[in-house]
Formats: C-alpha cells, sequence, structure tokens
C-alpha cells in the first residue's frame, strides 16, 4: 500500500494510520475524543487536497496502479463475459481486450485498454500500450458488434500507441487511421468511457463515438505532459507546466465541448472504492445505452459526424 | 515532431540558398552537387544527379501539379483561435503570428479546387515551414471543408501530407482533428469517390494515423520519412539503432502500406492515370 502513496496524499495517510493505531486504546476516554478530533481533521484534510487538484496530480491519479482496469470493470459491472481474442491477421495482442457482456438486460460488445498490475502483468500486458494488432482486433470486435446489432462500449486507459519498430512495420498509423474511419460510420452506438489515461492516437484509435464519457480523475490529451515537456522545454523537468498549459483534465475537457460527461469518482479517487465507482459508472452507462439505442443507424453516423465536425476553435 | 531537429535532409532549399554566397546555386545535401536555382525549379527541386527529393511547399506543389491558372483556394485565411492560452517558452499566440509573418501563410494546410489534366479535383497541401506542418484546429477544419467539397461537387479528392503529426498547442483539440478528417473521408468512401493521399518528407504522427494513411491509392515521394512515431523515439524505445530504410516510403512499399512510390516528375501523370480508372 505504502508504495503506490502518492506525494499529496500522503499528509492524509499518516493521520488515517495514527487513527488506526489509536483506536487500539478507544476504551480511554481522553483518546476517543482525540480520535475524533482527527477524524474532523483528516475529512478537512480530504477535502482540502482533493478540491484543489493540479493537472499534474490529476494525471497522477489517473495513473495510479490500484485504479479499477477495463477487466475489473468488466468483472464488477457485467455478467456473462465471453471475452474473445485476435485479430484473425496477425496475433491476439493482450494490451486490448474484447468481448461480449451483459450489463443487466443490455447486451453490449466491450473493448478497452489493459495494463497490468505488477511487473509481470504488465509485461504481458505491455503496459497497455497496443500494437497494430491490438486496434485491428478492436475493429474486428466491432464489426462484429454491428453485425449482430450490438452497442460497444469501449474503455481508454493507455500511455500511447507502442512506439516500435514490429509496430511501424505492421502499421500501426494505418491501424489507427482505418479505426478512426470505420467508428465513425459503425451502425451500432459507440460509448466511450476514458478510465485512466488517454494518450493520444493510441487512445483515440478505440475512441470514436457518440457519448464520450471521462472518469472524474483521469486526462486525455494529444501528448504525455513528461513528452510535452522534452519537446517544447526542452527538458523533462517541465511536466507540471506542460500539464498545465495541455489542459487535459475532464473539466478542461468539458469546457473545450470534446467529452460529454464527467463520471464523478469517490473522494480520493476510483482507486479508493472499486465498488462504488463501478455502480456509479454502470448506472450512467445504462441511462446512456437507454438513449441511444432509440436512435436509427442513419441518424447516428450523422450525428457523430456532425459530433466530430464541431471540434476545434478558429478565427475567419 | 520532427520540426525541432535539423537533420541533413530536413534542410529546405531556402536555407540552402542562403548558405551559397550569391544565392543562385543550391548544394544538394545528399551528392553535393551544386545546381543552379533556375535549373533546380525546372526540375521541380529534385536533384538531377542522384534524384534527391528537396522539400518543397504547397505553392511549389500548386504551380506545377494544376492547369495554368485553374486552381482557386478556399479559406486562405483561417487562423488559430489559441484555444488553450497556451505558453511554452513562448506564447502560442505570438509563435502563430510570428509563423504568419515569415511563412506567408496562415496556417500549415492550403485548400483549394483546381483542374489537373482539365479533370477537376479537391486539393490540400499541408506546409512543412508552418509550425512543422502540424495539424491543429485550421488543418483539420480546411480539409474537412475541402473533402466537403469533393463529396458535393463529386470530384475527387487529393491531399500532400508533410507534417510532423497533431499541434501539441492545442492539446486535446488537434488530436480530435485526426477524427474529423476521418469521418468526412468516411462519407466520401460511402460516396465511391476517389481519394489519393500523398506522403512528402516526412509524414509522422496523428497526419499519418489518419487522413495520410486513409487513401483508396496512397502515394510517396521518394525516400521521404513515414511513419507514426519518430526513429528518436523508437530507438529509445527498444536500445538499439533502426535498420537502414526504416521508415522511409520504399520501407513502406515493401511492408504494403503504399501502393507507390513516384517520382516528383511523374507525380502530375499519375494522380491523372489514376482518377481515370476510378473516376466515372
Ligand atoms: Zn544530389
Amino acid at each position: 500500500m505504502a508504495k503506490n502513496t502518492l506525494d499529496f496524499e500522503k499528509p492524509i495517510i499518516d493521520l488515517e494510520k495514527k487513527i488506526e493505531e489509536m483506536k487500539a486504546y478507544e476504551d480511554n476516554l481522553d483518546i476517543k475524543d482525540e480520535i475524533s478530533k482527527l477524524e474532523q481533521k483528516v475529512d478537512q484534510l480530504k477535502k482540502n487536497v482533493y478540491e484543489n487538484l493540479t493537472r499534474w496530480q490529476r494525471v497522477q491519479l489517473a495513473r495510479h496502479p490500484e485504479r479499477p482496469y477495463t477487466l475489473d470493470y468488466i468483472y464488477m459491472m457485467t455478467k456473462d463475459f465471453v471475452e474473445l481474442h485476435g485479430d484473425r491477421l496477425f496475433k491476439d495482442d493482450k494490451a486490448i481486450v474484447s468481448g461480449f457482456a451483459e450489463i443487466d438486460e443490455y447486451k453490449v460488445m466491450i473493448i478497452g485498454h489493459q495494463k497490468g498490475r505488477d511487473t509481470k502483468s504488465n509485461l504481458y500486458r505491455n503496459f497497455g500500450m497496443p500494437n497494430p494488432e491490438g486496434y485491428r482486433k478492436a475493429l474486428r470486435m466491432m464489426k462484429l458488434a454491428e453485425k449482430f446489432n450490438r452497442p460497444v462500449i469501449t474503455f481508454l486507459d493507455t500511455p500511447g500507441a507502442f512506439p516500435g519498430l514490429e509496430a511501424e512495420e505492421r502499421g500501426q498509423a494505418e491501424a489507427i487511421a482505418k479505426n478512426l474511419l470505420e467508428m465513425s460510420r459503425l451502425k451500432v452506438p459507440i460509448i466511450v468511457v476514458i478510465i485512466g489515461e488517454g494518450a493520444s492516437g493510441g487512445a483515440l484509435g478505440i475512441g470514436v463515438g457518440d457519448r464520450i464519457l471521462m472518469l472524474q480523475n483521469t486526462w486525455y490529451s494529444v501528448i504525455a505532459p513528461e513528452s510535452c515537456s522534452s519537446i517544447l522545454w526542452r527538458s523533462w523537468e517541465y511536466k507540471e507546466q506542460a500539464a498545465e498549459a495541455l489542459k487535459l483534465t475532464a473539466e478542461d475537457l468539458l469546457q473545450q465541448k470534446i467529452i460529454d460527461r464527467i463520471v464523478p469518482e469517490p473522494l480520493g479517487g476510483a482507486h479508493k472504492n472499486h465498488d462504488e465507482i463501478a455502480k456509479t459508472l454502470k448506472a450512467i452507462l445504462k441511462e446512456e445505452l437507454a438513449n441511444l439505442i432509440k436512435v436509427k443507424p442513419e441518424k447516428l453516423i450523422q450525428n457523430r459526424l456532425e459530433k466530430f465536425g464541431k471540434m476545434g476553435v478558429y478565427e475567419e | 515532431m520532427g520540426w525541432f531537429k535539423r537533420s541533413k535532409q530536413n534542410i529546405s532549399p531556402d536555407s540552402q540558398k542562403r548558405e551559397i554566397p550569391d544565392g543562385q546555386w543550391v548544394k544538394c545535401p545528399e551528392c553535393d552537387e551544386i545546381i543552379h536555382v533556375k535549373q533546380h525549379e525546372l526540375n521541380l527541386w529534385v536533384c538531377h544527379k542522384c534524384d534527391y527529393h528537396f522539400r518543397i511547399g504547397s505553392d511549389a506543389y500548386i504551380s506545377f501539379l494544376f492547369d495554368d491558372g485553374s486552381f482557386k483556394e478556399y479559406d486562405k485565411k483561417m487562423k488559430s483561435g489559441d484555444p488553450l492560452e497556451f505558453t511554452d517558452t513562448k506564447k502560442y499566440k505570438d509563435r502563430i503570428n510570428e509563423t504568419i509573418k515569415k511563412s506567408g501563410m496562415y496556417d500549415a494546410v492550403r485548400t483549394g479546387i483546381g483542374k489537373i489534366n482539365d479533370v477537376k479535383v479537391s486539393f490540400g497541401c499541408m506546409d512543412f515551414k508552418f509550425i512543422g506542418g502540424s495539424m491543429g484546429s485550421v488543418v483539420g477544419e480546411k480539409l474537412a471543408r475541402a473533402i466537403d467539397r469533393a463529396y458535393e461537387q463529386k470530384i475527387p479528392m487529393v491531399i500532400i501530407s508533410q507534417s510532423g503529426g497533431a499541434r501539441m498547442m492545442e492539446g486535446a483539440l488537434s488530436l480530435m482533428q485526426m477524427a474529423k478528417t476521418s469521418s468526412r473521408l468516411a462519407r466520401l468512401a460511402d460516396a465511391n469517390l476517389p481519394y489519393i493521399s500523398i506522403m512528402t518528407d516526412p509524414t509522422t504522427g496523428g497526419t499519418t494515423a489518419s487522413y495520410a494513411m486513409l487513401g483508396d491509392i496512397n502515394i510517396a515521394e521518394p525516400k521521404a520519412l513515414i511513419g507514426f512515431a519518430g526513429p528518436r523515439v523508437i530507438k529509445e524505445t527498444i536500445g538499439k539503432d533502426l535498420p537502414q530504410g526504416f521508415q522511409r516510403s520504399e520501407f513502406l512499399l515493401e511492408k504494403g502500406f503504399v501502393d507507390l512510390v513516384v517520382h516528383r516528375k511523374e507525380l502530375r501523370h499519375k494522380i491523372s492515370q489514376l482518377i481515370k480508372y476510378m473516376h466515372q
């Protein structure tokens, strides 16, 4: 637990630990009084910290290794999940998972980036960085969903598409480009949820849809703050400034009219209470699905075209 | 974002001119041949000795691709709105205004309609000299409108890419231009109208991962750098030197991602030839 504590969370965690220790002596009235004082203090501290997070702190929360990942959400929100593998062209990319699932009365196709939680599983998942076959697998699943008229839900959580030699050889750019084109004309509803990191084209490659939702403590931008710092400031040291400049939080993106809705997280972040965030997200997804399944395919596609058509700021 | 590095291949004809005293000669960075500027222009800025393709701007492409006087430019003065009020070591607004002054362009793409051998086409051409040919809201919107003109007038679409990728200073809005342009190309494709994508040196990042790779026909100029991730990033990731010719046009041809590599002198003819088969 301690190794995953973020700097700005430390005073809170220290206090909580202290309270925990004191509870052993709760019989003593003086101590009981002291505990309740400390508990008030920790509540206040939490409010102060979490309501005033900087953009860089949000990025850190979005990367928190105890946050739920795609498969966690699938297990918590759905039943009867059937995982499906492979792009039928090259191989099965473990950085993207996919399959049919039921969210109560809705039968859907779920596709999402998948990170690992320790070194071993991270190597297996390639840290959630897909190769071209990951995007092609995702497209195959979307076409499958389209064929059998099932809505698609995608979960975005990637530090980026994998920048490797073989990825280039097998057409990383073509794979992403093709998904953008095909997703824009898919005949079934697509709901996109940013659940962690939304880094650049690697995220957008499964991110075109009718409704774009963002969890409260996630980020989505054209580049990660560290890389932006290294290019524009020519040093890795300016990641905080880069995060501020990129305006990459859920509130920022709502204001830029890129996303439609923010999914509220438990105080302190999704990792503090998996059940709560899963419950919240499930209710919201059901609400969105109920609206989208009523829309005719032609209208759905026309709306999608107009939705992305409006994005951008320019002067004439 | 290749525009921050100046490798040997990245030297434009403009900066070459300055190095030669009387301004009448340029030196080929590939074979050191000294070429007279007049001869150079007649040869479409390709080295007559070794065929090295110098990087050229949108005005140059328009000059030799289109029938004389047939090209009409649209949305010429569309300008970035600086939506994030972005500042790095410099204000984005200042960077934009300085680049407009220096380049005579308002952003990194020129769009319009013209005739190639009497056939009307909608056209977009990116320009590396404008903040590395980076794609932000203006590039996305101008290309989307150009694709719409092709769709409405039922004419072919041609885009020449020359870009380091999406523009960082417009954050996620730049990223969304990839989806915006790709969705318009989907509609064009559904109407069975041809789209020819031409990739020149360099075409990388979000540009490659959207409209540049979506041509019915993907054409590359010889030896252009074309890829998703930049070579430096890949080298750092794998911790090894990259093989000779990696991410160059001929490599992509070999791997199956471009249909053909075309010499600049053949470009106009090749476009006409392809349009003949794909349109009417
Ligand atoms: Zn030469």
